[in-house]
């Protein structure tokens, strides 16, 4: 291929620069030292996956912007985030031009693999910068790199980094702001009998599809190493004559017992291997590394069990012990400041409609962002020391029973905190069946908003003073494990029934372990928490004043107290028309209004009981004295004269709020990471069906038995 | 006198050259690309502490795979095992 140099951009246009490179090569540290705080984060059209673009500035002070691609081993896509890779870099999005120039990042320590995706990009026939990070980390494990000579043979500017100290950013950004970044100049030979089939498909990409002759080159390419391409939503589809003759080469060759794909992969590490041969050069072998010694106690048959339950003890305490004091602190500023609102405001509609509206759907809001910080505080000191692979490693055996794989583990483990957290660390599962599955069950495991549930329940159906603290651990863990057999049980269904697939990979790099950064852990933390409040905030909020005017119109008639207002509000309604419903379950309307409110959260129904069975004073939340509300609850009889919260009811209920999707920013957060209202609705549908099902069973086995 | 076997009976610790591999299947277009070919140098690190997956060392590197798919993948014994 012939040396050519790129046009200047012009004028008024600055080039966009795309960021790639393989995962855990230090992309994201790259791109944050490269753009600061000037990120913004979106979505591709029409798909689940992040768009981060950021804007740095070139030597003259001209804006740049740099779009961060999702981190992939090979343009051959396998998962929706190494499609957008794929599509956006060939140029097929709708939504967005082909980037001008590639940044292409390296992990220094493994460059034959990190360069097999260099390879390709450098056929794309754009310019490309190759970043050489963890250079000092190459250098200390003996690695000696002829740098002039790599950029000789590739001839594109080579960088050589250590993002993590933000060395090398400065010559990067030159770099950058050259005008005339030349083409690569990029010799590989295409095995024979593979290239007339390459000349073919170049030449009718270009006739029948529009492309460049460079790029359709390496569209070819690519179409000629790909299997069972994944295809994404707003991207441009092949030409009807180009698939033709694809499926025309591949038949020829099925005959002939050509193996295509992996000839051509086979022939790039060669060129790799050759290249490498010519600008490395190894020290002898230092014997086993840091990570071996760490991984031979942190995988270890026992100690591997003892490190990953320990680290999961510590996380859980922290987010029950730490978030506690946040959470209790906003409840209370909210408190406040609907106290506030109250007192300069003149009573009346508007007023409520603030106070027990809107403050209170802004704080039942805010309240889940302790939570969040904390769960993806951990969540990324895990991600970047290197241990996160390692417990997906550990625990693969175990998920695969049901049809998922290790990558399920810690966003399902996470939801025992809170489903909102686990939900959106789905994220790094690559394969998007298993994805939705682990959305769909997430929300089973017992969250801690069904703690105050539980508490309440067992301490109506177990007078304290009498029964052992043995009886209500042992209740307490028999919902915990109702809840995660369920999980687990509907994940296998679903994978066997509904989302069938190939079973997931676990073809996983093991990273070493490196100390994290804690600036980019802070990073990734605030920006999860800016996108929940952004994207579920202002729906949750929507939701909460309307189930707050379900609760408060139409308007009782003179001065009613709570109870009576509640009663006859639309919720109270509600309550007494699914009260058919719901009696095979034991529940009367009363409880059916608690059923309703709580869509909200789960906690609700405790505060929601106090009104409707008129508990003075109760002041909610989960550190407030239940004893007078539990007296409440037993003194409450069905018209007949019947007890309604029998020992059997209470346990009905706990199980109810096991399975039962009664969370509302739960299915926002679920419609927001699927892309549509399908997926939360038919989650919504499926949980509660069964929550109804298995109390039916439960209540009436139960009184068959005369409990 | 070279010696085949799969993948997934090399004993942990053991050096060996990966010969053959199928051509399809995700799980092997996959690790083609991630520089497992026939020809390369594959060592056995340690199982998972349930037996499954497997970790390698490739090039300079660890990936983890599965028993079902190291079923696959034939390797002979280096030298001097």
């Amino acid at each position: 291929m012939t040396e050519s140099v790129q046009k200047p951009a012009g004028p008024g246009r600055s080039p966009v620069y795309a960021l790639v490179g393989n995962p855990n090569c230090g992309k994201s540290t790259l791109f944050n030292a490269l753009t600061g705080l000037k990120q913004k984060v979106g979505n591709y059209p029409g798909v689940t996956v992040e768009k981060k673009t950021g804007t740095t500035y070139s030597q003259h002070g001209r804006p740049i912007t740099v779009l961060d691609l999702p981190g992939t081993y090979s343009l051959a896509a396998r998962s929706p985030d190494e499609a957008i890779v794929r599509d956006v870099l060939f140029g097929r999005r709708a939504d967005m031009a082909q980037p001008d120039r590639i940044i292409c990042i390296v992990d220094t320590t493994n460059l034959e693999r990190n360069l097999y995706l260099v390879h390709q990009v450098l056929d794309l026939g754009r310019p490309v910068i190759l970043v050489l990070n963890m250079m000092d980390l190459a250098t200390n494990a003996g690695l000696d790199l002829r740098v002039a000579r790599l950029e000789h043979e590739l001839g594109i500017p080579v960088i050589p980094c250590e993002a993590v100290n933000s060395k090398g950013v400065l010559e990067l950004r030159l770099a950058m702001s050259r005008a005339d970044l030349p083409l690569p100049r990029h010799r590989w030979d295409i095995p024979a009998p593979i290239a007339p089939a390459v000349a073919e498909l170049q030449a009718s990409l270009v006739e029948n599809d529009g492309k460049q002759p460079l790029i359709a080159r390496a569209e070819a390419l690519l179409l000629l190493t790909d299997q069972n391409p994944v295809r994404v939503a707003g991207s441009m589809p092949l030409s009807e004559r180009t698939s033709a003759i694809l499926a025309g080469w591949k038949k020829r060759w099925e005959g002939e017992g050509i193996d295509w794909s992996g000839t051509l992969v086979k022939s790039r590490y060669d060129a790799i291997t050759r290249l490498c041969a010519e600008v490395v050069q190894h020290a002898a072998s230092t014997g086993p590394g840091a990570s071996d010694r760490i991984d031979s106690v942190v995988v270890h048959p026992l100690w591997g069990w003892l490190v990953l339950g320990a680290i999961m003890t510590v996380l859980f305490l922290s987010i029950f012990t730490l978030a506690e004091y946040p959470m209790n602190w906003i409840d209370a500023q909210v408190a406040t400041l609907g106290a506030w609102v109250k007192g300069v405001m003149p009573p009346g509609d508007l007023r409520d409609l603030i106070t027990d509206g809107a403050v209170a759907g802004v704080g039942g809001v805010v309240v889940f962002l302790p939570q969040i910080l904390i769960l993806f505080f951990f969540l990324g000191l895990l991600e970047s020391t290197g241990y996160m692979a390692r417990a997906a490693f550990i625990m693969d055996r175990l998920m695969s029973r049901v049809g998922l794989n290790g990558k399920s583990f810690i966003p399902l483990l996470s939801s025992y905190a809170c489903a909102i957290p686990g939900i959106m660390a789905t994220r790094t599962i690559e394969d998007t069946k298993d994805r939705l599955v682990t959305i769909l069950v997430a929300p089973l495991m017992s969250c801690s908003a069904r703690l105050p549930v539980y508490l309440l329940m067992i301490a109506a159906l177990l007078p304290g003073d009498r029964v052992s603290v043995g009886a209500k651990v042992g209740l307490m863990v028999l919902m915990y494990a109702l809840g995660t057999f369920g999980a687990f049980g509907f994940a296998w269904l679903f994978k066997k029934f509904l989302l069938k697939g190939e079973p997931p990979l676990m073809i996983m790099e093991l990273p070493p372990y490196r100390l994290p950064r804690m600036k980019d852990v802070l990073f990734h933390m605030i920006e999860r928490a800016g996108l929940f409040l952004r994207r579920a905030g202002t729906i949750i909020l929507g939701i909460s004043i309307v189930l707050w005017f379900l609760t408060a119109y139409p308007r009782h008639p003179g001065s009613a107290t709570p109870q009576e207002q509640i009663a006859h509000s639309f919720a109270g309604t509600a309550g007494r028309v699914l009260e058919p419903v719901i009696k095979p379950l034991g529940f009367d309307w009363r409880i059916g209004i608690g059923l309703v409110t709580s869509f909200a959260a789960r906690e609700v129904f405790v505060s929601s009981m106090a009104v409707v069975f008129s508990v003075d004073h109760f002041e909610g939340g989960k550190h407030a004295d239940i004893t007078p509300l539990r007296t409440a609850l037993k003194t409450a009889i069905w018209p007949d004269g019947r007890p309604l919260f029998t020992p059997l009811v209470c346990l009905t209920l706990m199980i109810y709020y096991v399975f039962a999707m009664q969370c509302m920013s739960t299915v926002v957060v679920v419609k927001r990471e699927t892309n549509s209202w399908r997926w939360p609705l038919f989650q919504t549908a499926y949980m509660t069906g069964t929550a109804w099902l298995v109390c039916f069973v439960v209540f009436q086995a139960g009184r068959a038995l005369g409990f | 006198m070279a010696s085949t076997l799969k993948l997934s009976q090399l004993p942990v610790g053991a050096r060996a050259t990966i010969r053959e591999f199928p051509g399809h299947g995700p799980a092997f277009l996959r690790l083609r690309e991630m520089g497992v070919l026939p020809g390369t140098a594959i060592s056995l690190v340690r199982t998972a502490p349930l037996g499954d997956p497997l970790e390698v060392q490739v090039r300079g590197y660890n990936l983890t795979l599965r028993k079902s798919e190291a079923e696959h993948v034939v390797v002979e014994l280096a030298g001097g095992q």
